[in-house]
């Protein structure tokens, strides 16, 4: 029996690469304060218990400890606080992009339009109510299917803008490191730059009504070629001379 | 109207027109012990619908009344009103003071709250169901999109407010004026001290949760726009508003509670608390940052990067006073005589579990990688650890504590630890795996989800269940301790460790104490 999934994915974008690193670091430092925490703890509940014939003893304080424990705390905050700044300014360089996907929450679907190729789509759940109802049995992707996923190159940077049609949805994948609030009146800006080919999966972050549990995210990510084919076959054909 | 000594009139009108602190204790207690079995069963009915991945038994739209229901009533209805249950009964008795200041505004400020919930409780049954968008409700899915039952749920929260701010304001004036005059602040016992800041905190933010509501009622019904995007108005600034709010009021949900294991810990322990002036200057501490870390709860709205950079380096401080309370408390056990007896077993408890919940918070803390973990399990994982092993378990703390010192009978300690092992395993069974699914990726307020989720939510329903049930035991024993016939012959200082003016009278307490100003050691 393997073991369903129980990290932080590491990703395949560098900004999740740093997220879960950032992540990791985090989580041992707390493990390695609750290591020592509670191992004084335990010494003294196993020590310094009346029936062990502990006698209590009488300080209730003790500056220069007091100090210490303030002083080493904020110590490690800045030391976390540091690599965490310089990621966090990362995520927020959206220059040289070279291609923008403007995405739109709706109850409860994704829209994607891709600006400068005037592709435009809905992206609805896939999956069949027969499985959702526990009918028929469910495939392997239930519940993170769409009919039309979004198709991104890998290798380029590329700048998603997050916006909502209705309430507050939450644009949110995982693998991609990304996570971004679609707030109606606002176009919310962030970057992805893919470095491997793959479907990757996500869903809404944010309550948006009933069906908030059944608006995933699909983003495959292809080759530059293979996006340019894809181009190529969903663009709008040229109409005569519009008006 | 003779003047001589009486005890309390017969009956219902007791109850109704009490203006006896021990009485309105008593009232929110029993309160807050309901609504927690009510906001429980809601809770699993979340939890059996999240056993499987595809619908087990509710549809999506009530499974989002009941997590919204759910968190409601368990921070207005459980954790709020216990607190105040205990600062009623124990304030006055630590202070030496005969009752409250404001012993008639006290009944007022309870008797509020009976209707707030039952308005609220009865949404569910109205057209169109009750409330169903979190208990955050931010806009526009709670104004523009709300069911018709918004209105009595705004209504509601109204009441909710206006009695938490009269608690409040009462809790303040009693402690100013109230002291018996040889009780200097830095005599006052720690419970005290953190009911004072705490109570700070709700006048601080109550009247600002009672304006955000304010603002979705006119923007439901008066054509105003405050959060309406397409009128001009702002859903980001609703966001702002609930958690400017909101998270004060995390804090006000848990600095009781280290109130209470402050004073738990050194009795169990038979030694003074380490520390005292730096636990309060740390309540202080924490209570002033509570004001200034709220957007920590919206980095993923578009924030620019200067403010997320102040709230993330602000959030990250609050583990330094936090910290130190934790480093105190242990301190004060060490090199202490410890016995193991419920209270002081739910204080462990507290210790262990409420640091673990503090990692979690830490780790929410840093910025990109909350955009990992915001909206997750993750998130649900963090605060019912804060909550539960926090709030929770200082208040069944608290209430093993000092029910010798209400009742003047002891409850069943077999019981008692049969109660706190059940809870700690089926609280740990519960939320743990829950950390998982969220940093694998599970969405929170989902009813159904992906395959690969499935194995850790069952165990965390099987341990809810045990969670669950667990707190029957509770209840038969407290249920019992308060209402058998006679006395235990109980000594005036129940726990031989105990320091303090509520350990100088009787056990029971009888119905009127310090009607003169007791001497301070």
């Amino acid at each position: 029996m393997s073991l369903p999934p129980m990290n932080m994915p590491r990703g395949v974008t560098p900004i999740s690469h740093d997220i879960y690193n950032l992540h990791m670091i985090t989580l041992y430092i707390c493990c390695a304060i609750g290591v020592a925490v509670f191992a004084v703890l335990f010494y003294t509940l196993i020590k310094h218990r009346r029936s062990q014939g502990a006698k209590a003893a009488s300080f209730h304080g003790n500056t220069l400890v007091e100090i210490i424990w303030t002083t080493i705390p904020i110590l490690i905050l800045v030391a976390l606080a540091i690599p965490a700044t310089i990621v966090l300014s990362r995520i927020h360089n959206t220059d040289k992009s070279k291609l923008n996907i403007k995405i739109t929450g709706y109850q409860w679907k994704w829209g994607y339009e891709y600006l400068d190729q005037g592709i435009k789509f809905l992206s609805n759940l896939s999956t069949p109510q027969a499985q959702i109802d526990g009918v028929e049995k469910k495939d392997l992707h239930f519940l993170q299917e769409v009919d039309h996923p979004m198709v991104v190159p890998i290798n380029q940077k590329i700048r998603l803008l997050v916006t909502s049609d209705d309430v507050i949805h939450d644009w949110w994948v995982p693998e991609l490191g990304l996570k971004q609030d679609a707030i109606p009146g606002y176009i919310n800006e962030n970057w992805i730059y893919v470095t491997k080919p793959g479907t990757y999966r996500g869903q809404c972050g944010e309550l948006c009504g009933a069906q908030h549990g059944f608006m995933p995210i699909v983003v495959k990510a292809v080759t530059a070629d293979q996006f340019k084919q894809w181009v190529k076959a969903h663009q709008p054909k040229k109409q005569g001379a519009s008006v | 109207m003779s003047h001589d000594h009486h005890g309390p009139a017969k009956g219902l009108k007791r109850w109704l027109f009490t203006t006896n602190h021990k009485d309105i204790g008593t009232l929110y207690l029993i309160l807050s012990l309901v609504m927690f079995f009510v906001a429980g069963t809601m809770a699993l009915v979340i939890r059996v619908e999240l056993f499987e991945p595809s619908k087990v038994l509710v549809s999506p739209q009530f499974f989002n009344q009941m997590t919204t229901m759910h968190g409601l009533i368990m921070v207005f209805g459980v954790v709020m009103p216990a607190m105040a249950g205990l600062a009623n009964w124990l304030i006055p008795l630590m202070i030496g003071a005969p009752d409250m200041a404001l012993p008639r505004l006290n009944n007022w400020s309870f008797w509020l709250l009976p209707f707030a919930f039952s308005l609220l409780a009865s949404t569910l049954f109205m057209q169109g169901g009750g409330p169903d968008f979190g208990w955050t409700f931010y806009a526009p899915l709670s104004t523009t999109y709300g069911p018709k039952s918004t209105d009595f749920f705004i209504f509601s929260v109204h009441m909710m407010g206006i009695s938490s701010i009269l608690a409040a304001l009462n809790i303040v004036v009693t402690i100013f004026n109230m002291r018996a005059p040889e009780m200097t602040w830095s005599k006052l016992p720690i419970f005290v001290w953190s009911w004072l800041v705490t109570a700070f905190l709700l006048l601080g933010v109550m009247p600002v949760l009672a304006g955000c509501v304010t603002m979705m009622l006119m923007d439901r019904h008066f054509h105003t726009s405050f959060f309406n995007a397409a009128g001009g108005g702002d859903p980001v600034l609703f966001q702002h508003i609930f958690w400017f709010f909101g998270h004060p009021e995390v804090y006000i949900l848990i600095l009781p509670g280290f109130g209470v294991i402050s004073e738990i810990i050194p009795t169990f322990s038979r030694k003074k608390l380490f520390g005292f002036h730096a636990m309060v200057y740390a309540t202080v501490a924490i209570a002033f940052l509570a004001f200034i870390v709220w957007m920590h709860h919206m980095f993923t709205t578009g924030a620019p990067l200067g403010a997320q950079l102040f709230f993330m380096y602000s959030t990250m401080l609050v583990a330094v006073p936090t910290g130190v309370k934790i480093f105190n408390w242990v301190a004060t056990m060490y090199r202490g005589s410890i016995t193991l007896e419920t209270p002081m077993l739910f204080a462990i408890g507290f210790l262990i579990f409420f640091t673990i919940g503090g990692f979690s918070g830490l780790m929410l803390a840093i910025v990109p990688a909350d955009y990992q973990y915001r909206g997750s399990y993750f998130v649900v994982a963090h605060f019912h650890y804060v909550l539960i092993a926090g709030s929770l378990f200082s208040i069944m703390a608290a209430v093993y504590y000092w029910l010798p010192k209400w009742s003047g009978k002891m409850y069943s300690e077999c019981l008692g630890k049969w109660h706190f092992w059940l809870t700690m395993i089926g609280m740990n069974v519960t939320f743990f795996p829950l950390h998982f699914v969220g940093l694998a990726g599970m969405p929170r307020r989902i009813p159904d989800y992906a395959l690969q989720f499935t194995d850790f939510n069952q165990l965390a329903t099987i341990g809810a269940f045990i969670f669950g049930f667990s707190q029957l035991l509770f209840l038969y024993n407290v249920m019992v301790t308060a209402m058998r016939k006679g006395q235990d012959n109980l000594p005036d200082k129940v726990w031989d460790g105990a320091h303090g003016l509520e350990w100088t009278i009787p056990s029971a307490a009888p119905y009127h104490t310090f009607e003169t100003p007791p001497h301070v050691e």
